[in-house]
């Protein structure tokens, strides 16, 4: 099929539109100047400020830390979720489980915000990374329950029935028959209750306390005031960061797409 | 035993931290402010009982929403915000998705790729790179003034135009890829019957490719018009101080004005607003997954 040029300028501006605002922010990362929008020449020098910015080093560990454990336990308490959906069949209060699973995700981010702190601060927690994390889960859990149970629903159940048959225990088929299968899904969940967590701002503004600034919040109240050409370093090497993992996240699934399309052929 | 511990702890977690939380929010917005800590009356106590602390509740909060009109004005103005961003949204993203489904098979899944991708991009960072492109000294107005279109710099930057841009540059991917899924299906056959039969490709384009997309522009639309509503960074980055959005107005209540009943009233009154478009959307999804099964 070939394009016709309403198509093709379709598809060009769209683009441009999508992509050339962050061109422009990594293009603008070095220029000298601190007035960001007059190009004076070509430094590095705002990488350099950044890196030996010790609050910007220091949001950046918490917010990796609170990245890692929210994004793991979310993976885990998502995959059980999705788990008694889609196996569970009947129990007392189904519906109020799977309303609670998708009402996070239509919830706005200011209202699960508010509702946690004011849960936190009814119980007494100190907020710091640990109310981050607790927050972060809540609401991630919640997209890998949905990734999870989409994979679920569409995989022969028959064969876990076959290896319980066969003698597994109810554990041993779920770890050596349906783990394997749902990987794919509990993997890009992972990633994406990773990413959730590394880019909020709102939640973690409402649950955090004076000890924890994650990079979203230290960006926010920076930029508040204008652009910045630290800012515009450190949205660079986020967006490197991002570039990279999905260029290897791609490779890895064509290889893996070649190499089953071989498997497929090889069987004929 | 183990099946109920599947379902206990995920089950457990969610009801202690998303039900009873909003529970909680539910209850702030029936009590009064206090000078206390924490800043609001009244406290439930064992020794008083549910009766006492039942009858100090009340709709104050909610009867205050509607006598200043900063917030009824702050919802009404979230709500043509939200609409007139996904309008807008879809007449930019429908030629998109258009020109994708039309697209060589082998350019699809980079295609595809080159719309998620953004998704994965910090979406604060997404926000922030238009301030640089649209303040007084930004590149647009550097680009424009440059070329002798405009004389003076425009201003975009804390208006509304540039809050339209910000959620139309950030869920464009939303409304592109069930409108995309939609005509990824449409069979090309019933375009070319339609002009063997005499329609112009204009006519076929709306009687043909435009009802059978019906319900990719209508899922679309939901996801861009749901979460725009109480968006709280792009009014607050792109909108400045004139652009009342609700989020941005629970966010100063709390953070600024420290009153926290009539934030939680706010927020009870947002989510019932909500309910409305999330009924819709379901129902929607219902529709459409039993069409197609």
């Amino acid at each position: 099929m070939r394009l016709s040029w309403f198509n093709i300028t379709s598809l060009t501006l769209g683009f441009a539109f999508l992509y050339l605002p962050m061109i422009i922010l990594v293009i603008y990362s070095f220029n000298e100047s601190r007035l960001v929008t007059v190009w004076t020449g070509f430094s590095t020098k705002w990488y350099g400020e950044l890196l030996s910015n010790q609050a910007f080093l220091d949001a950046a560990w918490v917010t990796l830390k609170v990245a890692v454990f929210s994004s793991t336990l979310a993976t885990v308490l998502g995959t059980l979720a999705a788990y008694a959906l889609v196996r569970g069949a009947r129990f007392p209060g189904r519906t109020l489980f799977s309303g609670m699973i998708y009402a996070p995700l239509v919830m706005p981010e200011v209202i699960t915000g508010l509702s946690l702190l004011l849960l936190f601060i009814g119980i007494g927690l100190d907020r710091g990374v640990l109310t981050i994390v607790l927050a972060h889960t809540t609401f991630a859990m919640c997209y890998v329950s949905v990734v999870v149970s989409s994979r679920l629903v569409s995989f022969d159940q028959s064969l876990e029935e076959a290896a319980l048959d066969l003698g597994c225990s109810p554990w041993d088929a779920f770890r050596l028959v349906t783990l394997p299968i749902i990987a794919p899904a509990v993997i890009s969940g992972w990633l994406l209750a990773f990413t959730l967590s590394l880019d909020d701002l709102v939640i973690a503004s409402f649950t955090t306390g004076p000890s924890a600034t994650t990079l979203p919040i230290k960006i926010f109240s920076a930029v508040r005031l204008g652009v910045s050409p630290e800012i515009n370093a450190l949205s660079t090497l986020m967006i490197a960061v991002v570039t990279l993992g999905v260029i290897i996240a791609s490779l890895i699934s064509k290889r893996n797409f070649v190499r089953e399309q071989q498997g497929v052929a090889g069987r004929h | 035993m183990r099946r109920v511990f599947i379902i206990a702890v995920p089950y457990l977690w969610l009801l202690a931290l998303f039900l009873i939380p909003f529970a909680i929010v539910l209850k702030i917005s029936l009590s009064d402010v206090a000078m206390a800590r924490p800043p609001y009356l009244p406290q439930f106590s064992w020794e008083a009982g549910w009766g006492a602390f039942l009858s100090q509740l009340d709709f104050e909060n909610f009867t205050f929403l509607t006598t200043d009109d900063l917030y009824w004005k702050a919802y009404l103005s979230s709500l043509q915000i939200a609409a007139t961003s996904t309008l807008l949204t879809l007449l930019i993203g429908y030629p998109i998705a258009y020109a994708m489904a039309r697209a060589p098979d082998e350019w699809r899944a980079t295609l595809m790729m080159l719309v998620i991708l953004p998704f994965w991009t910090s979406f604060l960072i997404r926000v922030y790179s238009w301030m640089g492109i649209l303040s007084q000294e930004g590149y647009l107005n550097q680009l424009l003034l440059g070329l002798g279109v405009i004389s003076e710099p425009l201003i975009i930057l804390n208006t509304k135009v540039a809050v339209y841009i910000g959620i139309v540059y950030t869920y464009i991917p939303f409304m592109i890829l069930p409108i995309y899924a939609a005509l990824h299906r449409l069979d090309s056959s019933l375009i070319e019957a339609a002009e063997d039969l005499g329609c112009s490709r204009a006519k076929a384009f709306w009687l043909i490719t435009v009802p059978l997309s019906r319900n990719g522009i209508i899922a679309g639309c939901f996801l861009v018009f749901i979460p725009t509503l109480g968006e709280f960074v792009i009014p607050s980055l792109l909108g400045g101080s004139g652009t009342l959005m609700i989020g941005k107005v629970l966010w100063e209540e709390f953070f600024n004005n420290r009153d926290w009943p009539v934030a939680s009233a706010v927020a009870v009154v947002l989510v019932l607003i909500l309910i409305i478009p999330i009924v819709l959307f379901q129902q929607n999804q219902q529709k459409q997954n039993e069409a197609q099964s």
